[in-house]
């Protein structure tokens, strides 16, 4: 692992939240990172079927799009939310991991473009896909 | 005709809340959010209730933009599945019993959400509250706010469009 790379690893575990949905980082570099949640029955939102509730896949993208905006080359520092739009495309498989690839495909001195997309197990139907754009800090 | 007498408040008091409370209990992830909501008549209030593990940035610190996003969320679907099946809870028709039971109608499903935030969220509690827009008979466009402090200072709001539960009574 780059330094870079080492020291994004190390910012995702130092987060609580991200801690508390047990998210793992999985890649990091060049305006990209993936990160894997793990089935989790506390993270239910339809008791009936099992299946995880979209805050959480929301909370994994968020976290997931901010890494790739703090790994492209030039993001001097950390970033912010400035909006995110999530869309649902499916119920993600009760008991499979949920996984989110993120690209900051475009960045300014002042804002970060990203987008990016959930799957489960089935990787060739997206559970949730978003876009946002996030603050680039000054460091 | 003579008119009917009224219910005893207690008596009213007690189904809504019970019914709010299954509504709101029988869903992990709100539990592990600790999102309580608050009622007035059929208006509600969530309240996101703080702890340290829904930090996102330790250094300033501030509530994670996910947790944000989350609490939105939920806030505006539990306001929705209330609008939609209260005149099921009047009409005893839905009872917290069913609910508890597991005869809950289906939550509405999240199409889409846009969330804007508009400072960061302090380490306390935080309140949302969800306006109906358009609550179609498939389709609803549904708005919501999220505050600290002080009403007038969002920190974040949202909008968001869902698919209905198609109720079995229609």
């Amino acid at each position: 692992m780059t330094d870079k790379t080492k020291i994004a690893a190390q910012f995702i575990q130092a987060i609580p939240h991200a801690k508390a949905l047990g998210l793992q980082l999985t890649h990091i570099g060049h305006g990209e990172a993936e990160i894997t949640m793990p089935y989790n029955e506390a993270l239910i939102g339809d008791p009936k079927t099992g299946v995880i509730h979209g805050g959480a896949v929301s909370a994994m993208m968020d976290t997931c799009a901010g890494a790739a905006v703090m790994s492209h080359p030039a993001a001097p520092g950390g970033t912010a939310t400035i909006d995110l739009r999530i869309d649902y495309m499916r119920a993600a498989t009760p008991g499979q991991a949920i996984t989110t690839k993120a690209t900051c495909y475009h960045i300014t001195r002042n804002v970060a473009f990203v987008r990016a997309t959930a799957t489960d197990e089935d990787t060739d139907r997206p559970v949730a896909t978003a876009s946002g754009a996030f603050t680039v800090e000054k460091r | 005709m003579a008119r009917s007498k009224p219910e005893p408040m207690q008596v009213v008091k007690q189904r809504r809340d019970a019914t709010l409370n299954a509504l709101v209990g029988g869903v992990p992830y709100i539990q592990f959010l600790d999102i309580t909501f608050d009622r007035r008549g059929d208006e509600l209030t969530g309240v996101l209730n703080f702890d340290d593990k829904l930090i996102g940035n330790p250094f300033l610190p501030a509530i994670h933009g996910g947790v944000t996003a989350a609490f939105l969320e939920v806030t505006a679907v539990i306001s929705l599945s209330w609008s939609h099946l209260w005149p099921l809870i009047e009409s005893g028709e839905l009872s917290p019993e069913d609910i508890e039971a597991g005869n809950m109608p289906a939550f509405p499903k999240t199409i889409d959400l846009t969330v804007d935030y508009l400072r960061s969220g302090l380490p306390r509690d935080a309140y949302a509250r969800a306006y109906i827009s358009r609550a179609g008979r498939r389709y609803a466009s549904v708005r919501v706010e999220a505050w600290q402090d002080n009403h007038d200072k969002l920190f974040a709001q949202a909008s968001g469009h869902f698919l209905m539960p198609q109720l079995k009574t229609e």
